[in-house]
């Protein structure tokens, strides 16, 4: 009887443990998740993001937000959809965070229209995550942006599955 | 040394047919109201090396892809007379042959030739051109276009332009190994030669009215710039002449050959320039939160044409070259881009969209009103298009399959021909002036 109660009190510790373990990993991935798709709660993330501490160059390689570098659009457009907002607002954060960082964005569109309007295009798009860098007080000064209109696909099949991957900004970052 | 073949078919195309079909090279179905002409084989008569290339075949291709002749198949040559003194009209008649051209080639020292040629008229058993055009050892290429050039005129009375070349880019290799090339080749795709190459994307190449030099645009230094570069030295390739901060595009040179138009970011926003090349000083020429590129000028030299989508989407806009108003020139199609116009001003040619339709689009404004409208390629991503000098012929890129591919197409949409290279993917072609 103590020996099964000895024992059941170890099996729950070591469920509560690991059940424990799993919250810690849940609410990470949750987070990831959140900051990838969340979709109308960009505000919240913001400043959700603000309480933490400040970035650091490693948290380039290492926070699930800012880790997502890629931005994608629909078809002829430049708006920045809703779900995007958080990469944005944890990347201007990293600005503010590191004021020696410079970050470039570079803008893209699929192959169809033609090259140098899709130039345009490109541009157009990256300015729109710029504007929306902006709105998040990142200073844009740092902020170079370029088009590669539809000279750099990642994706070279003449679909839809293939264009909506090209039709992207691209964020870097030249000093992190 | 990097061999590039072109597999060259004709495919007779109905304007609007969806699939293009392919039939044997040299032969053109369906255009009955090409002229009939036979294009007798010209035999070497000399006694050194004979020519590399076979002249009589090359006359026949020329005429052929111009979609207004109708060469006879050599198969159907039997008698091959090779001076007007030994035709027998009634033979050529019974052929159904409107015009006849016999030739031979003779030796004119040092390895040289003289391609010696007549053109008659076969209902009027008259000889309309009696030429001796002299070859150099290196190349019968050139003269024959020359000779078909001749021919062209005579039966036409529009200059020939088939002793021309085209720019075009090319992509060979795959992610790091990816390499551009700046090509320059005759108009029938043949002798391609390297003017540029670059790790990094080219596009938009244009010529110089002299046909001496090339603008274009190169991302070799990260972002795109504008260069100019000279077809005899390659002088130009590394230093641009414009590399404004933002977006440098589209470049395109006035008629005198003194001005480039092109498009700058600079201000935030995508405008036409026009840059006066000696002192690079710069003149905006449009103002508009919306996009404007792709500026081509108006034989003239008075305006220019350029995309923008003020109105929302991409459409044909006309200013002066001084700046002021544009106004709409398309009013057919929800997507028009990147115009080219004929020399004597009165087409205007544009990649025309439709959902992921794309063809080219032909506008004749000599009707007056919004113009008349004719589709000439079927699509799906037809764009590019580029006006041989004397309008006979527009040469476009389209893509089959991953890979882009050229074709040129009879100016009334009946004759295409596609130029393909072995390795890579060609896009981006530009028509040279007359040479």
């Amino acid at each position: 009887m103590n020996k099964t109660l000895k024992f059941a009190m170890l099996l729950t510790a070591c469920v509560a443990l690991a059940a424990c373990n799993k919250k810690v990993k849940e609410t990470e991935t949750d987070t990831s998740a959140n900051t990838g798709n969340s979709q109308n709660q960009g505000g919240d993330q913001g400043s959700a993001i603000a309480e933490q501490g400040a970035f650091t160059p490693a948290d380039l390689d290492s926070n699930s937000c800012l880790m997502q570098r890629v931005i994608y659009f629909d078809y002829d457009q430049d708006l920045l959809k809703p779900e995007y907002q958080a990469i944005v607002a944890c990347h201007a954060k990293y600005l503010r965070d590191r004021p020696g960082a410079q970050m470039r964005l570079e803008g893209h569109a699929d192959e169809r229209g033609t090259r140098e309007y899709n130039m345009a295009l490109g541009e157009r798009r990256a300015n729109g995550v710029n504007s929306a860098f902006t709105a998040n007080a990142a200073d844009s000064s740092r902020i170079d942006v370029v088009s590669s209109g539809e000279e750099r696909p990642v994706c070279l099949d003449s679909a839809e599955s293939c264009w909506s991957q090209n039709r992207r900004v691209v964020i870097s970052y030249s000093v992190k | 040394m990097r061999k590039i073949l072109f597999s060259i078919l004709l495919a007779m195309a109905l304007p609007f047919q969806a699939v293009a079909q392919s039939l044997d090279a040299g032969v053109v179905v369906g255009n009955e109201a090409a002229i009939s002409i036979a294009v007798v084989p010209m035999p070497y008569q000399g006694s050194a090396t004979p020519p590399a290339h076979v002249v009589d075949d090359i006359i026949r291709n020329d005429l052929n892809r111009s979609g207004q002749f109708r060469a006879l198949d050599t198969a159907r040559i039997t008698e091959k007379p090779v001076r007007s003194a030994d035709v027998r009209f009634a033979e050529w008649k019974a052929l159904k042959q409107d015009f006849l051209v016999v030739g031979r080639i003779l030796d004119a020292g040092e390895g040289n030739f003289n391609i010696q040629y007549e053109l008659m008229d076969v209902a009027k058993q008259q000889i309309l051109l009696a030429l001796s055009v002299p070859a150099r050892a290196s190349s019968v290429r050139r003269p024959a276009h020359q000779i078909a050039d001749q021919i062209y005129e005579k039966i036409t009375g529009v200059r020939g332009a088939f002793d021309t070349r085209i720019a075009y880019v090319t992509a060979s290799g795959l992610g790091q190994g990816i390499e551009y090339r700046l090509m320059v080749a005759d108009s029938d795709g043949f002798n391609p030669q390297t003017l540029v190459r670059s790790r990094e994307p080219l596009l938009s190449p244009a010529w110089s009215p002299d046909g001496r030099r090339i603008a274009y645009v190169s991302f070799q230094k990260g972002s795109s710039a504008v260069y100019i570069v000279e077809l005899a030295t390659g002088v130009g390739a590394t230093d641009p002449v414009s590399s404004a901060r933002g977006i440098n595009g589209a470049p395109a040179f006035s008629p005198d050959g003194s001005k480039l138009a092109l498009t700058l970011s600079k201000s935030g926003n995508p405008e036409i320039y026009v840059m006066d090349i000696a002192s690079r000083s710069l003149r905006q020429i449009t103002t508009h939160y919306g996009i404007d590129t792709e500026a081509v000028w108006t034989p003239d030299g008075q305006n220019l044409l350029f995309t923008s989508d003020r109105g929302g989407k991409p459409q044909i806009y006309q200013v002066s070259a001084q700046g002021g108003d544009a106004k709409r020139v398309s009013f057919s199609g929800e997507y028009n881009a990147r115009a080219t116009v004929s020399f004597d001003g009165k087409k205007i040619a544009m990649a025309q969209g439709s959902g992921n339709v794309y063809r080219i689009a032909v506008l004749d404004r000599s009707f007056g009103g919004n113009g008349r409208w004719q589709v000439l390629s079927p699509g799906n991503l037809d764009e590019s298009p580029s006006f041989a000098p004397n309008a006979s012929m527009i040469l476009y890129a389209t893509k089959e399959g991953r890979r882009g591919v050229l074709y040129a197409v009879s100016s009334d949409g009946r004759v295409r021909q596609r130029l393909v290279l072995s390795e890579g993917d060609v896009r981006e072609p530009a028509w040279s002036p007359y040479r």
